[in-house]
């Protein structure tokens, strides 16, 4: 349950980098080889931003799959379990691709002087 | 990719950039966040979540070299030995190496206590400040407890984690080197359904050896799963209660004081 300190953190990158805009989605990517449980960093984003200027900012979390490239059959596969190893001949001298990330990828903010969008 | 969104009138659903030909009506402003064509700016942040921990645990780590003070981040289960192992390292390294001990626990000073007496210099650091009592030390608190220390009269300092299996993983503390003590009660699967602490450990403690006759555990099944997302981790087969094994701990111990090798970034 490290999920409400990763909330924070994101929450205080976000607050620092929207310099004061309201901020209507902060999208979030997260490797497959991380432990974070979505529901869980969900519902402490809930938490955290309820009756807090950033109350009804949406979270986007974008799953991002574990690709490892072998450097013996050049192969790549998506991993299931966290073990390093390639789809194709067996080989655990595979290079990982991806699936560590844990990236505040952006932000959507309003513009400075609140735009009114309805009319009538 | 179609976009999801949840409109003021209930309903849901997904279209493309563009597609603004809805038959209910866009009334509520928020509806359309993520939309630049509607007055929303996309900024590119692509910071790691972690970055202001990650800041801290560096200023730790210089702290700690500034000092000459050599340090492990010692992780585990609950009840896996931590604190035993401890006593029995302070007590081996006796005089030969200043020990200090940072001990993280999420309220109680049982086990700050349990290591009082022995030579080493120890302070607590309880994470019960955060909502609910955190599961894992992140560099603040570390850095918290650095301040209480005297550094100057070290020579390692062993941050004892909260006994966790998940969160301690991820958070970088400015520690030069990642321990693990594993109890052979836990069961052989263990690296595979806690990957992240496995992986990134420099050296693994198999502890509670002395109980093995009593248990069906399979000890070359574990070390296969252990292989299988840590190949390059150091093994060590311990009782902390018998003291099994602990030279070997210590003589690890000291070439991480020794050897720059080990040395996280």
């Amino acid at each position: 349950m490290h999920e409400l300190a990763l909330g924070q953190a994101i929450l205080e990158t976000a607050e620092r980098r929207a310099g004061g805009r309201d901020v209507r989605v902060v999208a979030v990517r997260i490797g497959h080889l991380r432990q974070v449980v979505p529901d869980a960093l969900q519902f402490a984003w809930e938490l955290l931003t309820d009756g807090s200027p950033f109350e009804g900012c949406r979270l986007d979390i974008e799953h991002v799959p574990a690709v490892v490239e072998c450097r013996e059959c050049a192969q790549r596969s998506t991993l299931d379990l966290p073990v390093l190893v390639c789809a194709g001949c067996g080989s655990f001298d595979v290079e990982l691709r991806s699936g560590e990330e844990f990236l505040i990828a952006t932000l959507d903010v309003a513009p400075p002087a609140r735009q009114q969008e309805e009319v009538g | 990719m179609g976009r999801f969104h949840r409109h003021g009138d209930g309903t849901e659903h997904d279209h493309e950039h563009g597609e603004h030909d809805h038959e209910h009506e866009h009334r509520d402003v928020g509806d359309h966040s993520g939309y630049l064509d509607t007055g929303t700016e996309r900024v590119e942040v692509l910071e790691h979540i972690l970055a202001e921990n990650d800041r801290i645990a560096d200023a730790n780590r210089r702290d700690l070299a500034a000092a000459g003070v050599r340090s492990v981040n010692l992780m585990s289960a609950p009840g896996a030995g931590k604190t035993t192992l401890l006593r029995r390292t302070i007590t081996t390294l006796g005089e030969r190496v200043r020990v200090g001990v940072l001990e993280g626990d999420i309220a109680t000073s049982i086990d700050a206590d349990a290591l009082s007496g022995l030579g080493a210099e120890v302070t607590l650091v309880n994470t019960s400040a955060g909502f609910g009592g955190e599961c894992h030390l992140d560099a603040t608190m570390v850095r918290a407890g650095l301040g209480r220390l005297g550094l100057d009269g070290l020579d390692l300092l062993i941050i004892e984690n909260v006994g966790n299996l998940v969160c301690p993983a991820e958070f970088d503390v400015g520690q030069d080197a990642r321990a693990m003590v594993y109890a052979v009660t836990e069961g052989e699967e263990k690296p595979l359904k806690y990957p992240v602490m496995f992986r990134t450990a420099d050296v693994v403690v198999i502890n509670k050896i002395d109980l093995l006759p009593h248990l069906d555990f399979d000890m070359d099944a574990f070390l296969a799963n252990l292989r299988a997302v840590n190949p390059r981790a150091h093994v060590i087969h311990a009782s902390a209660r018998t003291g099994e094994g602990i030279d070997g701990w210590c003589s690890w111990l000291i070439t991480t004081l020794e050897d720059d090798r080990h040395h996280d970034h």
